[in-house]
């Protein structure tokens, strides 16, 4: 089994992710041909412009309102990417098959980031358990896909703790792993794909056609 | 948990029509705008959407009704076009009460939830779309529709006839002229460097200020004219019941008088939402880029005569005063520093709100929300107590108010919450403080 999970499922799981990926962006560009207003508005300048002060911390008057959440929010999304980017296990396993190796996590860091991840997923629940307007939108698949991005990570760190049996731990990582990348493209998780088009979008409108700010 | 009083409102043209409604047609018009109108911007949002609620604090209704989770942009959504969605069109006719509660009269469309989301989701397209579904299903509040018939039939907003348009320009001309000796309203004038827009209330309701606009005019020395026949009103709320084909016709004809004219560029009086129509929504609907002359609004062109020197005050407003940032000229254009320029020109005591710019909040009346009219006025005033406060705070005799909707808004909130101020356009304090020639 653990030969599935370090050999075709990462296949699986990698052209799923990219490959979905790459689906819904051509398709959702031709559906947005469609709509005569989308590329006509989109700018280059005013777009990056938008994305530049949503990418950075405390740059627009929302993240400033709220200094924890957007604490919060920007480690949580910088761990969950470069946490598995650059874990040194993911790194090993690379090299072993391909031969590519890139800078590696020292194993402290890692661990803590995978806290991060972990704490931040938690949050995520409790929040929107606790505040009602949140709560007031929040459907089963809002805890789901909470999960779902918490299951690689608390797996991973249990096995890395051994604080199970390693192998089969480290299969149930695999599959947690697995399921959160093929779930991307077809979830709210897409936002990931969806944010710089939204966001570019916005500060396309906002400065192109209407001379404004949007943050 | 929304406001009982309002989810009780009986507006004719909502549940009278609502009444006339089967199923099936109900299913059909939904499913016909989900899928043939609405497209990619429609899937992203609702996919991107992670229902976070940080959207909340942005909405005005929200935060004047201590924090209702109802009123945040995302449960509108969520209660509207979310359940659209997922009931695929199979919806009730209590929901499509609430929903065109929700649609017209709790979302002005002003845009400002959308500077609180991450992701920039435009919530006011989405809310756009469900009055769009609604208008096609006959559900708009009575007050709203007899509006939109008025420019179906008329070409103006208020049923203004042609007689009682060149009487009112002829009328305002003589009181402009017992003001200052000389002035004039050009009508028809091809080839003259502006021509001056004015929405259907102007000559209805509030004629003195096309008269406030022609003594500017002429202290100005500008060269403009006015459409003596159909064209001169661009106010639009058939864009704001959904109404999107007589909202094109009502752009279009303006363009065409104003192409028909030669202007050079087409000045836009006080309105904000008039302006939006003209500049955006219309000539997108009708597939331009942009419109095909200049227009710059009320705002803009008085900033302009006063850093030029054109106009001069003889004697600024001594009373306190703040103004208001409309968002359709603010968010929507970005007219912010200029509106500051003309009003520390004019006052002496300028007192700003907080927050301000981009970030003021809407007058809870725009995006057609006042002209849904007298059943939804309490539940405007309940869901605007954070614009009564912002005021107060200020302790401003004045709010400026550079477009209608927010003036008539704003006029509403201060009589309601009893804050003894009022409310002025900003041609009204020109004609006050500027310097008149010697006649």
């Amino acid at each position: 089994m653990i030969e599935f999970v370090t050999g075709p499922l990462v296949w699986i799981a990698f052209i799923g992710f990219f490959g979905g990926l790459a689906w819904r962006l051509v398709t959702m560009a031709r559906l947005a041909y469609r709509e005569r207003v989308v590329f006509p508005t989109l700018s280059a300048k005013y777009g990056a412009r938008s994305l530049l002060h949503w990418l950075i911390p405390f740059a627009g008057r929302k993240m400033r309102l709220h200094p924890v959440y957007t604490l919060i929010s920007f480690a949580f999304h910088f761990c969950l990417v470069a946490t598995p980017l650059f874990a040194a296990g993911h790194v090993l396993l690379v090299q072993q098959s391909w031969g590519l190796r890139w800078w590696t996590l020292p194993e402290g860091i890692a661990n803590r980031m995978t806290l991060v991840v972990i704490a931040a997923c938690l949050f995520f629940i409790i929040r929107r358990l606790l505040r009602p307007e949140v709560r007031n939108v929040s459907y089963p698949s809002d805890f789901l896909l909470a999960l779902v991005v918490l299951a690689p990570f608390a797996s991973g760190y249990a096995a890395h703790q051994q604080w199970f049996a390693y192998v089969p731990t480290l299969i149930v990582h695999g599959f947690a792993g697995a399921l959160c990348l093929l779930l991307v493209p077809w979830t709210r998780l897409v936002h990931l794909l969806w944010f710089t088009f939204t966001r570019a979008y916005m500060g396309s409108e906002f400065g192109k056609v209407r001379h404004a700010r949007d943050w | 948990m929304a406001d009982l009083q309002d989810i009780q409102i009986i507006d004719r043209g909502v549940d009278e029509n609502i009444a006339k409604l089967s199923p099936e047609r109900i299913e059909r018009t939904i499913n016909k705008v989900l899928t043939q109108e609405a497209a990619a911007r429609l899937q992203v949002y609702l996919e991107t959407c992670v229902h976070c609620g940080l959207c909340a604090e942005a909405c005005q209704s929200y935060v004047s009704r201590n924090g209702d989770p109802d009123y945040a942009p995302v449960a509108k959504v969520k209660d509207t076009i979310w359940e659209m969605v997922r009931r695929k069109g199979k919806v009730d006719a209590q929901f499509l009460h609430n929903a065109a509660r929700i649609a017209y009269i709790d979302c002005g469309a002003c845009r400002r939830c959308s500077m609180y989301c991450p992701f920039g989701i435009d919530i006011a397209y989405l809310i756009m779309t469900v009055r769009r579904i609604l208008n096609l299903l006959g559900v708009v509040p009575q007050y709203l529709q007899d509006t939109t018939n008025s420019h179906a039939a008329t070409m103006n907003q208020m049923w203004v006839q042609q007689d009682d348009w060149i009487d009112t320009l002829m009328w305002q001309e003589e009181d402009a002229r017992a003001e200052l000796a000389g002035t004039r309203i050009p009508l028809d004038k091809e080839g003259a460097e502006i021509m001056y827009s004015v929405i259907g209330p102007e000559p209805k309701i509030l004629a003195q200020l096309i008269a406030n606009m022609a003594i500017i005019f002429k202290v100005a020395g500008a060269d403009w004219t006015m459409p003596s026949t159909d064209g001169w009103d661009n106010s639009n709320m058939a864009m704001y019941s959904g109404d999107f084909e007589t909202m094109g016709r009502v752009e279009r004809l303006h363009w065409e008088k104003a192409m028909q004219l030669k202007v050079k560029r087409v000045v836009m009086g006080e309105c904000g939402h008039a302006y939006r129509g003209a500049v955006y929504d219309g000539p997108r609907w009708l597939g331009w880029t942009k419109p095909p002359i200049p227009m710059v609004h009320a705002v803009e062109y008085y900033y302009e005569l006063l850093k030029s020197g054109r106009l001069k005050i003889a004697r600024k407003i001594e009373e306190p005063v703040t103004v208001q940032d409309p968002c359709n000229i603010v968010r929507g254009r970005g007219l912010h520093d200029k509106l500051r320029y003309v009003v520390n020109a004019l006052c002496e005591d300028f007192r700003d709100m907080e927050p301000r710019f981009e970030h003021n909040y809407c007058c809870q009346a725009g995006g057609g929300l006042i002209n849904c009219g007298p059943p939804w006025k309490v539940s405007r005033m309940k869901s605007n107590k954070v614009k009564a406060e912002q005021i107060a705070d200020t302790g401003a005799h004045i709010v400026i108010t550079p477009c209608h909707n927010c003036h008539s808004g704003i006029e509403d909130i201060i009589g309601y919450y009893k804050l003894g101020a009022h409310v002025s356009f900003i041609s009204e304090m020109l004609v006050k403080t500027i310097e008149m020639p010697e006649a």
